[in-house]
């Protein structure tokens, strides 16, 4: 099942309110996304926990019904 | 499940490099998990691959461990310190080069440069 890239945007701005979000559609399947997110909660924070936050945010879905999401995450 | 965890532990501390993956070094099932291993290819760094193909539960089991959702996973030393977008950023910024050298391992000069 693939998910829609308005979805997965919403999800990480629910949770993360601050954040800009721009999402690719790598290979137009609706399973293959980029994501880049920027956002002040990362500051200070090491890349695994800054992708946690956002994988927290996505509440279980990667891995499971968004089968890749290509990761950049960053502090503005 | 217990035994699952106390596996990984056992693994990742007693192996300086493990990198949890779909197929082995040799075979990779995906191109994420291939990505990783050429990366520690190119860096001459010695390293355990575990298939979590073989099984389910450890596939299940390392991602409950790390708190993380995907495969490859890496480990450095006992840390984890990524999955494939990681591992590759900080191999392009030259932070994977310093972080194995800043645990004691040594790294291919000429990929480090």
């Amino acid at each position: 099942m693939a998910m829609q890239a308005r979805d997965i945007e919403a999800m990480i701005k629910e949770a993360l309110p601050d954040a800009s979000v721009e999402i690719r559609d790598l290979a137009g399947d609706g399973d293959h996304y980029s994501a880049i997110v920027v956002s002040e909660a990362f500051r200070g924070l090491t890349r695994v926990r800054q992708h946690q936050l956002v994988y927290d945010a996505l509440k279980g879905k990667m891995g499971g019904e968004l089968h890749a999401l290509a990761l950049q995450t960053s502090a503005p | 499940m217990a035994d699952i965890k106390s596996f990984i532990d056992n693994e990742v501390k007693t192996n300086d490099i493990v990198l949890f993956m779909k197929g082995t070094p040799d075979f990779p099932m995906c191109g994420f998990s291939g990505q990783v291993v050429q990366i520690l290819g190119y860096l001459g760094v010695p390293f355990k691959g575990i298939n979590v193909l073989d099984n389910p539960e450890l596939r299940d089991g390392i991602k409950a461990y790390s708190n993380w959702p995907t495969l490859p996973q890496l480990y450095v030393k006992g840390e984890f310190v990524g999955g494939c977008d990681i591992v590759r950023e900080m191999f392009q910024k030259q932070e994977l080069q310093s972080h194995l050298k800043d645990a004691g391992i040594a790294v291919n000069e000429a990929a480090a440069e």
